[in-house]
């Protein structure tokens, strides 16, 4: 009953918060210099007065501002995003047959990151002054440093084109055909590369916070009591240590799970990924405003979602934390 | 088929096996290609931009194609006449054509592209149409076309990608832009519309129903959408892709793909375009208004450096406003060679204060970058004031669009006569706030205006040619706009991929005669 509550009590602070962000990217992308109907015209590479006129009435970007925004909000009441200028096609359907593959590409980052991260954290933890808790340390410290596009070039480099194990792009092989088992397979063998690129640089951070965290929480008097009664060092370590280690991780996991949609563009663009990172980007250089606007609306619902979900997995690793937070 | 240098250099084995089995083309397989940007739309005359034509151009069909020497040559249209006067063109129409799905093509859809969907949603053949008193359809299987004034360049119009010919029984009586069809483009072309996977690929099959014998060869032709430059790189190395179009890797990746086996290189098949490179220079206002500075700016630049080193020898250093393809060039200008002394004198001369010029670079890509800072040290060489400015697509649209700049780069497709893509750039009545694309220096000059005039009026053919002589020496002596360099836009391919380029737009509709040795 409580969760419920709480649940509404969220959700509909989000509407506004939404409603707020609506209005400020509206205001924010006009700000951008460069007319949309002008790069249209510049990419068709011949234009006239007519074309252009055309162009912005037919976009209505003729329109004063705040009739455009209103058009905008009204049209986002009833879940109707707009007319893409660049791609001719709804903002809705863009977005929704893109959104999988980013989710496919996101969620298995998040995965693999998040087990990863723990993993290495706990074994770095437990190896605090071996040669191996230095080394597991010392690789973190280098996916944490360095570019992610470096590696994501570097990773095609060695397995795609010196030893040809893995596709360097796209998200299935083209003119394949495969259906049914062979399609599942043929996607993870071209999610592999991406996927592992986006997963490294949280995984680093996972497993420097695990161990710093961990670390920490073997000094505590609890830890101490339950080495006293006898209980193996694993039991500690797992059930002691690790679940009281958990509340910063989970925090930066709501993070990074929010940031999911946004912050694959790189990634996406290096390895062909048909997902709403690139979307967003071309969107962007194009100044198809009602497609940005689309992808950041979703993008903020994400995230206040994500936030609602790792408030609530707070309550489920600590009872102590109440709805008064 | 002829090749560059470059491709030459390529290892002699996989060249001389090519060589000896060459001739009877072998029909099947499927090619993979790249499109870079991904195309908005697939309708050629409702979308103009570059990979629209590409993909497109293989899908629709015009009038007449033209060779690499940009004669015409029959496509739907199987002859032409042209009146003594120079104002009646009767064409005839091939009576065995279908659209792909199945209806019949006739001269009523040659005058409904023509007179309506065009006239109503393209700026390319508008500026032609303008010239255009009527069009009709005396049967089934001929149009003709009326001109209110002969125009020298009228028979150059017919490409597929100007003057597209659409399906009237799809687009009659519809909201152009709306119609459902517009999602599975319809034509009469080689290949048909099968799927597009946005954001991953275009599918094309081959149309059996083409009206020449045999041919496509190939089932069909999957265009990639890889946006990175790098990976685009890999997909041709690690052989998925056979076949690079121009623009789809970055220059300095040219070098080291072109030496690797089985590989190819042609700088064909641009002829009709002819992609300019030019530097905008504001005549408004600034020292860029002096002639001398811009002379100066000539002299000071090297241009042979920029072609040799950032464009891999490709192209060619442009004597003046007309390119090498263009109709009527003069040969006898003086050529602007590089010359930092002669700069430095005509900057003493004006009285150049060090004022400083902004230079805004061409957004599209890193050797476009480079450039701009080559011929920033260049100007600098001599004493000017250069300071780079940089900006995306949209901001370098508005600067240009706004007059807001110094000095910029730019490059403009010259369609084959001057009278197509030359003048725009320098006639006065083409000065017009808010696009990139007209004579955006503010170039004034009537004599220029009535030259230019004439000279697209003048008939037959040779009248011309004096207007354009006089019109070539004013430019070239008052510099509207520094030219740059005529690009040579490199088509990469697998050496075993034959026949892919055969026309004066050879990569537009890269593969109706396209086949695999394999």
């Amino acid at each position: 009953m409580l969760y419920v509550r709480l649940i509404a009590m969220r959700l509909l602070k989000a509407v506004v918060v939404l409603f707020l962000i609506v209005i400020f990217n509206f205001v924010l992308i006009q700000l951008a210099p460069g007319d949309p109907a002008a790069i249209l015209a510049g990419e068709a590479g011949a234009t006239d007065e007519e074309f252009l006129r055309q162009l912005r009435e037919r976009f209505g970007l003729d329109q004063p501002l705040y009739v455009q925004l209103w058009h905008y909000l009204s049209g986002i009441a009833t879940l109707d995003f707009g007319w893409s200028y660049r791609q001719g096609m709804p903002v809705l359907d863009l977005i929704l047959a893109r959104l999988p593959a980013t989710l496919l590409l996101t969620g298995t980052a998040f995965v693999l990151s998040l087990a990863l991260g723990i993993v290495l954290g706990s074994m770095a933890a437990a190896r605090v002054k071996k040669p191996s808790g230095s080394l597991i340390m010392a690789l973190a410290l280098i996916f944490y440093a360095t570019p992610l596009f470096w590696v994501a070039l570097m990773a095609v480099v060695l397995f795609s084109v010196y030893l040809g194990w893995l596709p360097a792009y796209g998200m299935y092989t083209v003119g394949a055909g495969h259906t049914g088992f062979a399609l599942v397979l043929d996607v993870a063998k071209h999610l592999v590369l991406p996927a592992t690129t986006l997963a490294l640089f949280f995984m680093a951070i996972y497993t420097r916070m695990t161990r710093a965290s961990m670390l920490e929480a073997s000094q505590q008097d609890y830890v101490k009591t339950a080495r006293a009664k006898g209980l193996s060092p694993r039991v500690i370590q797992r059930r002691h240590i690790l679940r009281n280690a958990l509340l910063p991780i989970i925090t930066l996991a709501g993070l990074q799970a929010g940031q999911m949609v946004g912050g694959a563009i790189l990634t996406e663009t290096v390895f062909a990924w048909p997902g709403i990172g690139r979307l967003m980007f071309e969107a962007l250089q194009q100044r198809d405003y009602n497609l940005l606007l689309g992808i950041f609306f979703f993008s903020a619902a994400l995230v206040i979602v994500f936030n609602i979900i790792t408030d609530l997995v707070y309550r489920l690793a600590d009872p102590r934390i109440k709805e008064a937070s | 088929m002829r090749k560059t240098p470059l491709a030459l250099a390529v290892a002699t084995l996989a060249f001389t096996s090519a060589l000896a089995t060459a001739d009877e083309p072998k029909r099947g397989g499927v090619i993979d290609t790249i499109i870079q940007p991904e195309p908005p739309g697939l309708v050629l005359g409702m979308v103009q931009n570059d990979p629209t034509r590409k993909v497109a151009g293989n899908i629709y069909e015009g009038l007449l194609s033209y060779s690499t020497d940009l004669e015409p040559r029959p496509q739907l249209a199987e002859s032409w006449d042209v009146s003594d006067d120079g104002l009646v063109y009767t064409f005839h129409l091939r009576d065995d054509v279908r659209w792909h799905d199945g209806e019949a093509f006739t001269a009523e859809d040659v005058v409904f592209s023509a007179d309506i969907f065009h006239r109503e949603l393209n700026p390319s053949a508008r500026a032609v149409l303008q010239h255009v008193e009527s069009i009709e359809a005396t049967d089934d299987h001929t149009v003709v076309f009326t001109l209110a004034e002969p125009f020298g360049p009228f028979l150059l119009s017919f490409e597929a990608g100007t003057f597209t010919m659409v399906p009237k029984h799809i687009y009659e009586g519809t909201e152009f832009r709306d119609n459902e069809a517009n999602n599975h483009p319809i034509g009469t072309g080689p290949f048909k519309f099968d799927d597009w996977e946005r954001g991953t690929v275009i599918q094309l099959v081959r149309n059996d129903d083409y009206y020449e014998e045999g041919l496509p060869y190939l089932d069909g032709v999957n265009w990639h959408v890889i946006p990175d430059g790098a990976s685009r790189a890999v997909a041709y190395e690690n052989g998925t892709v056979d076949v690079l179009p121009n623009g789809t890797v970055e220059n300095f990746d040219i070098p080291r793909l072109t030496e690797m086996d089985n590989t190819c290189v042609t700088e064909e098949g641009h002829e009709y375009f002819s992609p300019f490179a030019m530097l905008w220079m504001n005549n408004r206002e600034g020292p860029t208004a002096d002639k001398r500075f811009r002379q100066a700016v000539m002299y000071a630049m090297d241009r042979e450096f920029a072609r040799d080193v950032l464009w891999n020898g490709l192209g060619q250093v442009p004597l003046s406003a007309f390119g090498s393809n263009a109709k009527f060039r003069h040969d006898g200008l003086e050529p602007y060679d590089h010359d930092p002394d002669r700069a430095r004198e005509l900057l003493d001369e004006m009285g150049y204060d060090g004022e400083e010029v902004r230079l805004l670079p061409l957004p599209y890509g890193e050797t476009w970058t480079r450039w701009a800072e080559a011929v920033q040290q260049n100007l600098r060489e001599v004493g000017i004031n250069v300071r780079t400015q940089s900006t995306d697509v949209g901001g370098w649209n508005q600067r240009l669009g706004d007059w807001d700049y110094d000095m910029a780069f730019t490059y403009l497709y010259q369609y084959g006569d001057p009278a197509l893509g030359i003048t725009r750039s320098y006639r006065s009545d083409n000065i017009e706030k808010g696009s990139p694309w007209n004579n955006v220096e503010g170039y004034e000059n009537e004599r220029i205006d009535e030259l230019f005039d004439q000279a697209a009026t003048a008939y037959p053919e040779e009248e011309r040619e004096a207007f354009y002589r006089e019109a070539q020496e004013i430019l070239h002596e008052d510099v509207p706009v520094g030219w740059l360099l005529e690009l040579g836009f490199p088509t990469i391919y697998r050496c075993d991929v034959k026949d892919l380029v055969t026309s004066g737009v050879g990569v537009n509709d890269g593969f109706r005669n396209a086949w695999l040795d394999r």
